[in-house]
């Protein structure tokens, strides 16, 4: 669902203050749309797929998150930024709601944010195809697709180890310009 | 199916999920150990990765633990109450994950053999009847994927490797074998839990872990060990709070600020 079509079903219907809801509910999606990920600054908490809905309810707004990676060190940064965010936009407060499932996928990252990924020299994730969790077999020697360099284009790039800077990426060398880079792991 | 009564089936509930924690927390504890002195920047980082995702994932059975224990009437636990405020007797974690770092290849053949069964029992328990339990698994077991890919190769690379490495990774698979029976046992509390649709039927789990690791230990040129006893079976293992001496002195280290400061805020 693109932040559009998830304000629509977030919407209210039948209610006195529907208009009034529907200019703060707008207002709650552009703030969130400036809250980053502290560790990746380019891309916005939205374009990552991490704020899920924004609802009223009746003790007032209610966003709902949910995680990248369990462990995720950044979550509680973002909290209290989408806290802050959203009160700076309406003057209330908001409920922070975190939902496990579905379980978040790097499928969910916007297009335009893969571009600001590139831009930033981190690769941006290959797709990771429906279901992935449950119907890859896992095997020793996996597929590998061929990741490009952010910064020279080639796809001759090497893996070199498993896990990179942040829980979400992996670090990678291109055998051609030879820069070291990360790469934004499928998930 | 036999109709047990719901106290008795939340008891049953609390304790299997302090299994699913204790693991997380014990080997993320472990993990942590290495931080700052891994043997290259790449595997400190990577240790400290897996050490965070375990972490992350004991936080959300911890916090359903103490949910279900609280539905009985019991006062509510927090997190940070059930892991800081428990002795060794009352962890629930496998021996396995309590076995000292030694050296790299122990560290990597302690998540090679545990990661193996992890990724499995996740599998399963994404199509538990406990849907709190499903949306858990169904989070962690992608994470767990990356891990038991990692340990896998690296246990190739240091048993297909040089001399030394291979007769190290050698030694830690012999040395760490007998703590993995207990990944398969299933006592009472479980089989009620499993009666029910809730929980993993452990002994379904041998033979793909058996043929994955065996596969894997193949392609590193290290020996399987033949059967010997197995530590933590009939019942009296970590599952059941019986644990080796290493746990106590993990927990020392862990728990001591919290229980030195009982109010401290970091």
């Amino acid at each position: 669902m693109t932040p559009g079509e998830r304000m629509a079903a977030a919407r209210p219907s039948s209610d006195l203050t529907v208009h009034a809801d529907s200019h703060a509910l707008a207002a709650i999606w552009r703030a969130l749309g400036s809250v980053v990920d502290p560790e990746i600054p380019v891309v916005s908490i939205v374009e990552l797929g991490i704020v899920r809905t924004v609802a009223r309810e009746r003790d007032g707004w209610v966003v709902t998150v949910t995680p990248t990676y369990s462990g995720c060190p950044a979550t509680r940064v973002i909290e209290s930024d989408i806290r802050a965010a959203a009160a700076a936009a309406t003057g209330e407060g908001v409920r922070i709601v975190t939902e496990l499932a579905p379980a978040w996928t790097t499928d969910w990252i916007a297009p335009e944010a893969r571009r600001k990924l590139q831009e930033a020299g981190i690769a941006p994730p290959h797709p990771t195809g429906a279901d992935w969790a449950q119907a890859q077999p896992i095997t020793l020697y996996r597929r590998r697709d061929a990741v490009r360099c952010p910064r020279c284009g080639s796809l001759r790039t090497a893996e070199l180890a498993r896990f990179g800077s942040t829980a979400c990426k992996a670090q990678y060398r291109c055998t051609d310009c030879l820069e070291p880079f990360d790469y934004f792991k499928p998930h | 199916m036999t109709a047990a009564n719901p106290a008795a089936r939340g008891a049953h509930l609390f304790e299997y999920l302090l299994r699913l924690a204790d693991n997380g927390v014990v080997l993320a504890q472990r993990l942590g150990e290495w931080v700052g002195k891994g043997p290259v920047l790449e595997e400190d980082i990577a240790s400290t990765n897996v050490a965070l995702d375990l972490l992350g994932q004991a936080r959300l059975w911890l916090a359903y633990a103490g949910e279900i224990e609280a539905r009985d009437g019991a006062p509510v636990r927090s997190e940070d109450a059930l892991a800081y405020f428990r002795d060794s007797g009352e962890f629930r974690n496998l021996l396995l994950v309590e076995q000292p770092n030694g050296n790299y290849a122990d560290t990597i053949a302690r998540q090679f053999l545990f990661d193996q069964w992890h990724v499995l029992l996740l599998g399963q328990l994404a199509l538990s009847k406990d849907a709190r339990v499903v949306g858990i698994a169904a989070k962690a077991v992608k994470e767990v994927r990356y891990h038991v890919e990692r340990s896998s190769d690296w246990v190739v690379r240091l048993g297909d490797g040089t001399a030394e490495s291979h007769a190290r990774m050698q030694s830690a698979i012999g040395a760490l074998w007998m703590y993995t029976g207990e990944m398969f046992t299933v006592d009472a509390t479980e089989r009620e839990l499993i009666d029910a649709g809730i929980a993993v039927d452990n002994e379904s789990l041998s033979s793909p872990w058996q043929a994955s690791v065996r596969a894997v230990l193949d392609d590193a040129t290290i020996v399987v060990p033949a059967d010997p006893f197995m530590q933590g079976s009939r019942a009296r293992g970590g599952k059941q709070g019986v644990h080796t001496e290493h746990l106590s002195h993990l927990l020392a280290e862990m728990q001591v600020l919290p229980r030195s400061f009982p109010d401290a805020r970091w």
